[in-house]
């Protein structure tokens, strides 16, 4: 099972958005997210819109995947024409899944190169994949790299056989360095994957994994912890007494030891769950969700945002099909945000950020009532005392373990 | 066996001769109610068709329960041997939170019968009840209900019936209130045992009010006994105990809905409007004459109602406070033993603090005001009324832990109860062991029958309030029954102790209570305050403490990880939608300090039923 979309506005199947929010288009940037969402097994954890099935039936599967998918972005480039929003070239491209790597390689590029002939593409833009270390080759991962990707981020989620089968990952980890030299070989950027706190995870399995995806030496490493969602298969495995779920004071040790094991390997933290070797190292798709620039997802189940507006698409893909082959616009549902629920959101995203949220713009939200919060804040050692000198305000490291606590303080209040 | 009265004495022109007062006397469940129901049926008041089950229990919360708060008034023909008379039974509440009102209601009457399940035997309460219509000279008819049912004993409750009144065991009446076995004999037998009303017909007015009711649409009804003379309808009359005066607007018989009449002579029982709105203009107990050439003496045996147990109510949500300031004084209106004050809470805000007859009356209020007026409510653990003598010799009156002085105490006097309690006698070490814990000094014992016994103890009130009653049924399998009542003060050793949420007082967790069980009170409540406060961002000892000195700590450790790390990648509405559940929750928590307390904590912490829970876990 997905997780259950959000229930929105409905959306209009010509997909013409507000003419509000194309206003100011230019200075903002614009990405491209492409959602492919196959797998070979369905992880036992996952709840992103993935499906373990090669072939819908009704002409829909992995063969027909890359036709819908340009089909969309000459929708999409149409869309944004004809409402007001001016030409704009690529910032970012990410691909993600499901198992971007089930498509051929070509696919991928036909694609992306497809994008880049509608929109054109910023000198040095970030493009990345996700792959599965079981199913990419020497040879998949040059001809990415020749056909215009310049990153790409495995799954490696744990180093420790045990870890990986209640995750249901498939893939061997030897299998790990391999792909991460293939890819450096090709001149590919690499980022891994790391997951902790799966259910019967030990500190020093952790530990272990961590040190495995140092050794390999890539870019950049995230560190995201297991959230069972509603639903997935490991939720009722937990029910049924199978797993216990890790204790929240395990979670807070193997954060501690990450941080200490990467910023002493040289990797330095950006967001709560990235890092990386240098800034030119971040992930400059996921700054541009975190500061609201625009972007289109393309693909089953793809979220989008202009300015203000969001949208989703149809999860299943033979529906997903359906609309695109039908020139329609695929889109579920959408919501035009409030002024405060977009400042909400900015405060969310951007507070997790080694940039944090400048105390003007906090100012002009909280008025007079954020001093007070501020300075509990520095007292309980949740944000940097330095930084808000500056006028910012950055968590530190233990505000990064309480990085909710300290988002709820900071939000607005919203209907 | 009679028919149906043929010729029905007329209400207002009744021959006291004819007339028999009386009232049951039973424990909840025995019955009572179904067998009314009967002899509404028997007499013909109500056609099988009318029939509500349990006509006379009006309240749903009563009905619910199966007890009745309020006592109101029937008349019911009935003819005998050719002879026409008037039957006026008195409905008593059954619960010793309402002792007051019982009393009044016996007061009314000539005789009562005594109903007792015929599968359980008599229980406290009842015997309570039974003692009382004796010192009153009123007839008893004993009458074993319920011998339909398979667990029925009749002989052996028979022959423990006789032996409490003195009578022969064939005396006792034998009926089924389900299916009206033995219900006409029963009927029969109230109009040849029950001795006729004496009065002076000629003498200035004089009725007792034992009833006083408030209905919407006709303001205040009183339901009164007339002993002396008679109340003419437009008459003017008179209060005895306040000398206020009212018109009569309306003057009648219950039968059994209210039937206007011209008046009500000596012995007859009905009801009058005046047109009053507060059933405090129109009290229980009360004598009632006529404004001119009225009577010069009461009647007397009027006391004022006199709330024992106190406790704050509060509104969870903070902006219904004016919801329950009117749903207050709207329940005085019927409630005359209900009294409030204003009172401020740091930790819980506005709201009230409520003093009660009693533990039920208590609940009964509380589920009112949730159910009727739609509130949700916290209500601190109740507590009762310390005389607090300090060293200058002044005593204060304490009804809340707040007002209990800080200095140095000279004396602390505290209310106690004589209490009896009936069990089997397998129970007596069970019963012991608990009164002990409590205090309790043991007055007595007698064995009623082989296997039953009636203990008898004195105890602090404050030690039967907060769960006593629970204790002893679980630890009696629910055999045992209780009757109390108030037995005097007595000086104890009381202390205040305090809880305190990282060195903040909460004063919504204070209690007054035995210096030999301030400790156990203060590991109870840090122990339950441990479970049921969240982890915050720093530590959050807490305290319980007697003045400045600690007698209790417990610590809520610091929570160390509270971030959402998933990859969401675009999905930012599903990552936000769940910041925002995190904050809504965050708005229904209480600040002590710094520290977010949720609702849920307190009502657990202060709620006697997740005490015992706890008990049994451990």
């Amino acid at each position: 099972m997905t997780p259950a979309q959000p229930l929105g506005l409905p959306a209009p199947l010509d997909g013409s958005i507000p003419q509000e929010s194309t206003i100011g288009a230019e200075h903002r940037a614009f990405s491209l997210y492409v959602h492919v969402p196959f797998c070979s097994i369905r992880c036992g954890y996952c709840d992103f819109n993935t499906y373990a099935v090669d072939d819908f039936g009704n002409g829909v599967g992995l063969d027909s995947y890359a036709q819908d998918a340009i089909a969309e972005l000459d929708f999409s480039a149409r869309v944004l024409r004809d409402n007001g929003a001016p030409a704009r070239k690529l910032h970012t491209v990410f691909f993600g899944g499901g198992t971007p790597t089930k498509l051929p390689a070509r696919d991928l590029v036909r694609i992306l190169q497809h994008a880049i002939d509608l929109f054109g593409l910023e000198d040095n833009a970030e493009v990345t994949t996700e792959a599965n270390p079981d199913s990419v080759t020497a040879e998949d991962l040059q001809v990415l790299a020749d056909g215009g990707f310049t990153r790409v981020s495995f799954g490696m989620q744990s180093a420790v056989p045990e870890v990986l089968e209640v995750l249901d990952r498939t893939h061997t980890p030897a299998n790990v360095p391999k792909v991460v030299q293939w890819a450096k070989d090709a001149g590919l950027q690499v980022s891994v994957d790391l997951i902790y706190g799966t259910p019967g995870e030990t500190l020093e399995q952790w530990v272990q994994s961590i040190k495995s995806a140092i050794s390999y030496r890539p870019d950049h490493i995230s560190a995201y912890s297991l959230i069972v969602e509603d639903g997935t298969k490991l939720a009722v495995q937990i029910k049924r007494g199978q797993y216990e779920l890790p204790d929240d004071d395990l979670m807070a040790d193997m954060y501690t030891e990450a941080e200490k094991l990467l910023s002493s390997a040289g990797y330095r933290w950006y967001e709560v769950s990235n890092f990386s070797t240098s800034p030119q190292t971040q992930s400059t798709h996921n700054y541009a969700y975190w500061k609201n620039q625009d972007w289109w997802g393309i693909g089953p189940g793809a979220h989008s945002h202009i300015n203000g507006t969001r949208w989703w698409n149809v999860k299943h893909p033979v529906a997903y099909s359906g609309r695109i082959r039908n020139n329609q616009s695929p889109a579920a549902a959408r919501e035009i945000l409030e002024p405060s629920t977009r400042d909400f959101e900015s405060i969310m995203l951007m507070l997790r950020t080694v940039e944090g949220v400048s105390t003007s713009y906090l100012q002009e939200i909280h008025g007079e009532a954020l001093e007070p919060k501020l300075q509990w804040l520095v007292l309980q050692e949740l944000i940097d005392s330095t930084e808000l000198a500056n006028g910012r305000v950055v968590l530190t490291f233990k505000g990064r373990l309480l990085g909710d606590a300290v988002t709820r303080e900071l939000l607005p209040e919203t209907e | 066996m009679s028919p149906l009265a043929t010729n029905p004495p007329v209400p207002s022109a009744t021959d006291p001769a004819v007339i028999r007062n009386f009232c049951i006397i039973a424990h909840i469940d025995h019955g009572k109610s179904t067998l009314a129901d009967r002899m509404l049926q028997a007499t013909g008041v109500v056609t099988p068709r009318e029939m509500k089950a349990q006509y006379l229990d009006r309240m749903d919360i009563e009905r619910e329960r199966g007890i009745t708060i309020k006592s109101q008034a029937v008349r019911m023909p009935w003819e005998k041997d050719g002879v026409n008379y008037a039957l006026n039974m008195i409905d008593t509440p059954g619960h010793v939170d309402f002792t007051y009102e019982v009393s009044r209601s016996l007061a009314a009457c000539e005789g009562a019968l005594l109903l007792v399940d015929a599968a359980q035997g008599i229980e406290a309460q009842t015997l309570a009840n039974l003692y009382l219509a004796m010192e009153n000279d009123l007839t008893i008819i004993p009458v074993l209900n319920k011998i339909d049912l398979p667990a029925a004993q009749p002989d052996k409750y028979a022959e423990e019936l006789a032996h409490l009144i003195g009578v022969e065991p064939e005396d006792v009446l034998r009926v089924s209130g389900k299916t009206g076995e033995g219900v006409t004999e029963l009927l029969d037998r109230i109009v040849e045992l029950l001795p006729a009303p004496e009065g002076k017909a000629d003498a200035p007015a004089r009725a007792m009010i034992f009833d006083s009711v408030y209905d919407s649409y006709r303001g205040v009804v009183t339901y009164v006994r007339v002993v002396d003379g008679r109340l003419e309808s437009r008459q003017k009359i008179k209060m005895m105990s306040t000398s206020a005066e009212h018109d009569l607007l309306e003057i009648g018989v219950i039968s059994p809905e209210p039937n206007p009449t011209k008046g009500l002579g000596v012995g007859e029982v009905g009801y009058l409007i005046t047109g009053v709105k507060d059933v405090r203009q129109s009290r229980v107990g009360d004598t009632v004459t006529s404004s001119v050439n009225g009577a010069s003496d009461s009647l007397g045996g009027y006391e004022d109602p006199k709330p024992m147990v106190f406790s704050g109510l509060f509104p969870i949500d903070g902006s219904d406070y004016p919801v329950l300031r009117d749903a207050l004084d709207k329940l005085k209106l019927n409630d005359a033993a209900l009294i409030y004050e204003p009172e401020t809470s740091a930790a819980l805000g506005f709201g009230f603090r409520v003093g009660f007859l009693g533990l039920l009356h208590l609940e009964i209020v509380r589920e009112r005001l949730e159910r009727e007026f739609n509130l949700d409510l916290i209500s601190t653990a109740p507590n009762v009324i310390y005389d607090v003598v300090d060293e200058s010799g002044e005593t204060r009156r304490v009804t809340n832990p707040s007002e209990f002085p800080e200095g140095k105490i000279a004396e602390i006097r505290e209310p106690m109860v004589a209490c009896t309690i009936i069990a089997p006698s397998e129970f007596i070490g069970a019963i012991m062991e608990l009164c002990q814990s409590r205090r309790g000094i043991m007055g007595g014992m007698d064995y009623l029958s082989q296997d039953r016994v009636e203990l008898r103890y004195r105890l602090p009130l404050a030690e039967i309030v907060f769960d006593f009653f629970d204790q002893l049924k679980s630890r009696t399998k629910g055999y045992a029954s209780l009757d109390w009542k108030l037995d005097g003060e007595e000086e104890a050793d009381l202390v205040k102790v305090d809880i305190l949420l990282q060195g903040e007082k909460v004063d919504a967790f204070s209690a007054i209570t035995h210096r030999d069980k301030a400790y156990s009170y203060g590991v109870m409540m840090t122990g339950k305050l441990r479970e049921l406060i969240p982890r915050q961002q720093f530590e959050v000892p807490i305290q319980a403490a007697i003045g400045s000195r600690i007698i209790a700590r417990e610590n809520i450790r610091a929570i160390r990880k509270d971030v959402l790390s998933k990859c969401y990648g675009g999905d930012i509405s599903r990552k936000r939608k769940l910041l925002e559940k995190q904050k809504e929750g965050k708005k229904r928590m209480k600040m002590v300090g710094r520290v977010e307390v949720p609702q849920e904590a307190f009502i657990a912490a202060l709620s006697s039923g997740e005490e015992s829970k706890d008990k049994s876990k451990k």
